[in-house]
């Protein structure tokens, strides 16, 4: 179920040298074509669906069609991420359509202070079972 | 500036290497930097980017591992049980005990985590009672879990500290001091350049391994595999080059999960209470029960190993009672009626509907794809059902499989034998690992993934102080570790024009078909989906011989950019570790997993001589490679 890019609306990031969808795709699909300045899925096979270019594409132009291999045409699953929340919509091959929403994050993008408030790690510890912020004393006791 | 086949050098020292950017090394990365003094280095590189990279990318809808108030030692049974009873508790408890305080972490740093009613609004710190799933298992709403745990990471870290787009190819050993890790080299898939560091310790966390074997789909559903398409075995590969010791590498992975999508099934058993049938309706489970009896005593628990689960459900395919049908009709027809009677129509229905949405979530936030397929095939739960298959296999140490690599456990739990000096380390000095890379210990999952990345960079920090006048001397100069690597290059640019099809030309071969040809050997030979997971020792033997002359053509693949490069060295990396789990499956003269292969030839589980760990390891020097057995132990008294 490969990535697509929908032509009319991909800007190519505006012709910055890495776009949104290159720097996202963990598997390195998304390319851009620099005659045309168009992002592209290089290796559409290759596609894990993950939607994370889809996801991050500023100008909402990717989308994901179901593998020509195996699913019916017609069908469309797509999001609308926002900072704290993710939109789905399901479009069925029949038409018939849902919608849901869910929670994706409680702290506002950006904002994790990873230390704050956290302990100093105590070196007599390091070879010892634990961690910085959980010294050994406090390791739950394995127990048999 | 280097340009395609002429790439620059790039050379770099650092104390810490730190390779991949998953659950894992961002574990390691948080960790680290409240330890370490400034004046130790430390450096992380990923193939991808570390905010969606790995198993995590798109999401998950459960934490697998949060023990609450659940001990580690029967946290220990569970996994050991699983795992048909070759594990080492050591490891587990290890990260039993530690594992809560990292998803006390993400919560903190914003991963929603379900509460129980009237726990809303109280964090798991301080009590607060998670929904669970499964007894182990928390539910959360986990789109954004990779880009939490990244963030955290990389703030901890310093983005100078970074590099993404770095592709490992392989670990360098020391040039005078034996079995001692000195570095490693890569390139990058966006610029013309190679890297060369060189490192005082390593910790290798690169995953599991995907499409060793020929997957279901090969059309363009090739890429929607279970496991994460990109990790490529390169854990498993550059540890076993560089003469690490492996363990349990006959072990395998292969999940029942909704047909070519691949869709979790978890929800629809836990929360649905749905079960899988044959065509005929028939509950295998209760049909084909006998058949737990032998096995004992993974058989008999009160939750069966997942491999025999599987094992009872093969039964009906080859005996022509399939498909094996998850049936969600009956189970949301049950729910509704049950609903109507306890609370009325219109309440009922607002139930069924909120139990919906969490079932599309358990698709939406960790495979997507299967919400596709079911759109696409106009599937409604309620009214049809959905057929299950079992999955080509996969290589994992940290999912609901042990293959990987043999580390030294901690002190206080391990016998003598099972601790050599640093915690994670490996065999090879100053190598260590944690998550998909670390053997017999499965039932880590995301969280406890991240909690062993963190138990490990402990220990490869006490390594770098231990050994701190350490100077790295590589066998080989930079130049000549960078031809290796372009070598793809190389033989594309020398060859190219001798053919008009660029694809078809004797003198060298695509990645891509090399991938082809890895992936039919596994498959036909090496008991994969076309033979229904059997094998037999002749067939194996063959299929030895068939991964020699595929290691020799290896030398001669191709790369036409940077991309295919990665792809090249991507596949090299999955021929060792197919080649891995032949040599341990052709060791072991018996049927450990039915239900994830069987060796016709030894198709029993056979306690008396074979309970022990299959270990393997190449000598670096001579490429060959030797098998033998480790004794098992029971840590914690199971039964
Ligand atoms: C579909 C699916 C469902 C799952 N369900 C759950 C669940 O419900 N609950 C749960 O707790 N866990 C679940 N897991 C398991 C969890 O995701 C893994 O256990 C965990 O991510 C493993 O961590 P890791 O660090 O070993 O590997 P990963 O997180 O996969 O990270 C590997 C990293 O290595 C990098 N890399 C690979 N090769 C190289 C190389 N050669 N050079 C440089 N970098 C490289 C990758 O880019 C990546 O950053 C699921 C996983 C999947 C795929
Ligand atoms: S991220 Fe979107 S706009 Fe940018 S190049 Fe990719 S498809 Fe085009
Ligand atoms: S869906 Fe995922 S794997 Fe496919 S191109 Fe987009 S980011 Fe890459």
């Amino acid at each position: 179920m490969p990535s697509f890019v929908k032509a009319e609306k991909c800007d190519g990031c505006k012709g910055q040298d890495k776009t949104a969808c290159m720097y996202i795709c963990p598997n390195n699909l998304m390319k851009l074509d620099k005659e045309r300045m168009k992002g592209f899925n290089q290796e559409p096979d290759q596609c894990w669906e993950c939607y994370s270019c889809v996801k991050i594409c500023p100008q909402q132009a990717i989308e994901v069609r179901a593998y020509a291999d195996i699913v019916p045409m017609g069908g469309l699953v797509h999001p609308l991420r926002a900072s704290d929340s993710i939109m789905w919509t399901i479009q069925f091959r029949n038409g018939n359509s849902k919608r849901f929403k869910f929670p994706i994050r409680t702290t506002p993008e950006g904002s994790i202070d990873p230390y704050a408030g956290k302990p100093a790690a105590d070196m007599a510890n390091l070879a010892k079972p634990g961690f910085f912020n959980l010294p050994p004393a406090q390791l739950p006791a394995s127990g048999k | 500036m280097g340009s395609f086949g002429n790439p620059d050098i790039v050379e770099i020292d650092t104390d810490i290497l730190i390779i991949g950017g998953g659950m894992a090394a961002c574990g390691a990365a948080y960790e680290i930097m409240r330890w370490k003094s400034p004046d130790i280095r430390v450096r992380l590189v990923d193939k991808a980017a570390m905010e969606r990279s790995g198993a995590v990318a798109q999401g998950l809808s459960a934490i697998n591992t949060y023990l609450g108030e659940q001990k580690p030692a029967d946290y220990a049974r569970m996994v050991a049980n699983d795992l048909m009873g070759i594990t080492r508790d050591d490891l587990v408890m290890d990260v039993g005990r530690h594992v809560d305080n990292s998803v006390q972490l993400f919560e903190e740093w914003g991963l929603p985590i379900w509460k129980q009613p009237g726990d809303e609004d109280k964090s798991l710190k301080d009590g607060g009672k998670p929904v669970r799933s499964g007894k182990w298992q928390i539910m959360i709403n986990g789109e954004s879990y990779k880009t939490i745990v990244a963030e955290a990471a990389k703030k901890a870290l310093g983005m100078e500290n970074i590099q993404e787009r770095v592709f490992i190819v392989k670990l360098i050993l020391d040039a005078k001091e034996d079995n001692r890790v000195a570095g490693a080299v890569g390139f990058s898939n966006r610029e013309d350049k190679i890297y060369v560091y060189r490192a005082n310790a390593i910790l290798l966390v690169a995953g599991g391994a995907v499409n060793v074997f020929r997957p279901r789909s090969v059309g363009e559903g090739m890429g929607r595999t279970w496991y994460p398409v990109w990790n490529a075995g390169s854990t498993y590969a550059m540890a076993a080059q560089a003469g690490a010791e492996l363990t349990m590498m006959e072990n395998r992975f292969v999940p029942a999960r909704f047909k070519d999508g691949y869709g979790p099934v978890g929800a629809w058993f836990l929360l649905f209470k749905a079960q899988a049938t044959n065509n005929r309706g028939e509950i295998y489970m209760h049909s084909n029960k006998e058949m737990l009896k032998d096995y004992p005593p993974y058989g008999l628990a009160a939750v069966p190993a997942t491999c025999l689960r599987n094992h009872l459900m093969m039964r009906e395919m080859r005996e022509g009672r399939g498909p094996i049908l998850m049936r969600t009709d009956i189970a949301l027809q049950a729910l509704a009626k049950s609903y109507e009677e306890e609370f009325g129509p219109k309440e009922a229905k607002k139930k069924i509907k909120h139990l919906e949405a969490e079932a599309w979530e358990d698709f939406l936030d960790m495979c997507i794809g299967q919400a596709g397929v079911w759109a696409g095939e106009n599937i409604e739960p309620e009214k049809k059902p959905s057929e299950l298959m079992p999955t080509e296999p996969y290589f994992l140490g940290s999912h609901s499989g042990c293959c990987g690599i043999w580390v030294s456990g901690p002190e206080d739990l391990a016998p003598p034998e099972w601790v050599w000096g640093y915690r994670s380390m490996t065999t090879v000095n100053g190598l260590f690992t944690a998550a998909d890379g670390v053997g017999a210990s499965g039932h880590k999952f995301s969280s406890g993934s991240h909690a062993e990345g963190r138990i490990a960079i402990k220990g490869c920090l006490k390594w770098v102080l231990d050994h701190k006048g350490y100077k790295p001397s590589m066998d080989r100069d930079p130049k000549q570790l960078a031809e290796e690597i372009y070598a793809p290059v190389r033989t594309y640019l020398q060859h190219k024009d001798y053919s008009t099809a660029v694809e078809v030309n004797p003198h060298y071969i695509t990645p891509r078909m090399l991938q082809a040809r890895l992936q039919k050997i596994m498959d036909e030979y090496v008991a994969g989906v076309g033979s229904m997971y059997t094998t037999n020792e002749y067939m194996m033997n063959m299929a030895v011989d068939k991964l020699q002359e595929l290691k020799k053509d290896s030398e001669k693949m191709m790369a036409r950019d940077l991309h295919e490069l990665m792809r090249a060295w991507e596949n090299y990396h999955r021929i060792f570790a197919g080649e891995a789990h032949l040599r341990h499956m052709l060791f072991r003269k018996e049927t450990r997993y039915p239900g994830f292969y069987y060796n016709m030839d030894y198709n029993f589980v056979d306690e008396e001589n074979w309970k022990c760990f299959v270990n393997s390891k190449i000598n670096p020097k001579t490429g060959e490679w030797t098998t033998f057995k480790v004794p098992h132990k029971d840590l914690v008294p199971k039964g």
